[in-house]
């Protein structure tokens, strides 16, 4: 095995194109377990940890660009305000070991649609941007996900940054799991109210091949607080659009039984997330918060 | 390959290193440090957790060559000088809160890491803290007194 330590991002770039088989490695809580497991013999490792544009953040109008080895732990600790969404989830990973050395970008790319920082990306329309010695492209995150732990990287292609839009209203995320830590998501869900584009956005974790969002679910709770004028009036949520919402999240879903948890316990997982995250947010929407 | 890094506070090195070996695997089995525990080797146990550049870490998830040129600081490295023992790891001791002591050294580095941060801790911030380290004998009650007690005894040489 190989282990390639590339110190800058050109390098990084030049040595996955020269050695499209190198495995990424940032805070290896994916896979050195592989590796520990021998479940996988990489030929080569190509360590991303020297690489310090990957470890930074930076604002960009109204979008935060989260490189991708900024760890779990400096997501909570430096971006709470501005990705709230974002932050609940990375709290629920793991432990504080974990949280110290996993990244949101070895999320995306162990692409599991059990990972946690899925939901937020999607529900506040994150792009992913990816870059190779051919040259950058960004695509949204429901794009970048194309199957069970498959993802729209090309082989020579790294994932270098998540550009995310700052919280213009509440976001909630929920995650049902065995336990309160240490736990893989048996299904999530994330919500972000967008009064100021009257948007709302939503996104599914491990309750189908690939997180997604649940757009008909956006769609009705975004005419309905049109029609009902909720928006402006910051009114009581009539009980039936709570309800309905709850629905169609449950719909957009294509779970299977494993070992976490029966498919039918995550179509009513997510139902009841669905409710309560929304209630949650309207909550904060009407108190003023975010 | 060979790996260099500051170990303890000393500049350790070892050879002939695999490129897919953990730091755990360095520490125990070439650098002569069985103190953090080899259990799980998956990053659930909490049992190998040592400082990586001031960070608690799984050292069974950090890749040999990821360390190098890094600083380190092991369950060993904990007391200040030889024979002697940190006010964590009396607390231990006094609390009873070993039993097999598979998953102490762990425990002593997370609850260490806990308590440099935040001095008096609350119930709920221990339990958080220490999430990532299992105890198979399930000794929590005697965990969580030994983690209280040694943040009194911290703050009082602190103060």
């Amino acid at each position: 095995m190989d282990f390639l330590q590339p110190a800058s991002w050109d390098d990084a770039l030049a040595a996955k194109a020269a050695r499209p088989e190198a495995v990424p490695i940032a805070g290896g809580t994916d896979v050195m377990v592989e590796i520990n497991f021998d479940a996988r013999r990489p030929a080569a490792l190509l360590d991303l940890t020297r690489v310090p544009d990957l470890a930074q953040w930076s604002a960009e109008d109204d979008r935060i660009r989260l490189g991708a080895g900024v760890s779990y732990a400096r997501v909570i600790t430096e971006l709470g305000e501005r990705l709230p969404g974002l932050a609940m989830a990375s709290r629920t990973v793991g432990s504080p070991q974990i949280r110290n050395r996993g990244t949101v970008g070895g999320n995306l790319g162990a692409a599991s649609p059990a990972g946690d920082s899925h939901p937020p990306l999607l529900a506040a329309g994150a792009e992913v941007e990816v870059a190779s010695v051919r040259g950058i492209r960004r695509m949204p995150a429901a794009d970048f996900y194309t199957g069970v732990k498959r993802n729209a990287l090309a082989e020579d292609e790294l994932i270098s940054a998540i550009l995310i839009p700052r919280a213009a209203g509440p976001q909630q995320f929920s995650k049902i799991g065995t336990r309160n830590a240490m736990v893989i998501a048996v299904a999530s869900f994330c919500i972000y109210l967008n009064p100021r584009d009257r948007t709302v956005g939503t996104g599914i974790g491990s309750a189908a091949p690939t997180p997604r969002r649940a757009t008909d679910a956006e769609f009705f709770l975004a005419a309905a607080l049109d029609e009902a004028g909720l928006w402006d009036s910051r009114a009581d949520l009539p009980e039936s659009v709570v309800t309905g919402f709850g629905v169609k999240v449950q719909a957009a879903a294509s779970p299977v039984d494993d070992v976490r948890g029966t498919a039918g316990y995550r179509r009513h997982g997510l139902a009841v997330m669905a409710r309560r995250t929304l209630t949650w947010a309207w909550d904060a929407f009407q108190a003023g918060e975010g | 390959m060979r790996i260099t890094a500051t170990v303890n506070g000393e500049t350790r090195q070892a050879d002939d290193v695999w490129e897919g070996e953990s730091l755990l695997y360095v520490l125990r089995e070439r650098m002569g440090l069985p103190g953090s525990k080899n259990a799980c080797e998956q990053g659930e146990c909490g049992s190998c957790t040592v400082y990586l550049d001031g960070e608690a870490v799984c050292a069974c998830l950090v890749a040999a060559g990821q360390a190098q040129g890094r600083s380190i600081v092991t369950v060993e490295g904990l007391a200040p000088a030889a024979g002697d023992l940190h006010p964590v790891q009396q607390a231990f001791i006094e609390a009873g809160a070993v039993q097999c002591g598979f998953c102490t050294p762990g425990l002593l580095v997370a609850t260490h890491d806990l308590l440099r941060r935040r001095g008096r801790p609350t119930d709920a911030e221990i339990r958080e803290a220490l999430a990532g380290n299992l105890c198979r004998c399930t000794g929590y009650e005697k965990i969580l007194a030994a983690v209280r007690l040694a943040a009194d005894r911290w703050q009082d040489r602190a103060s």
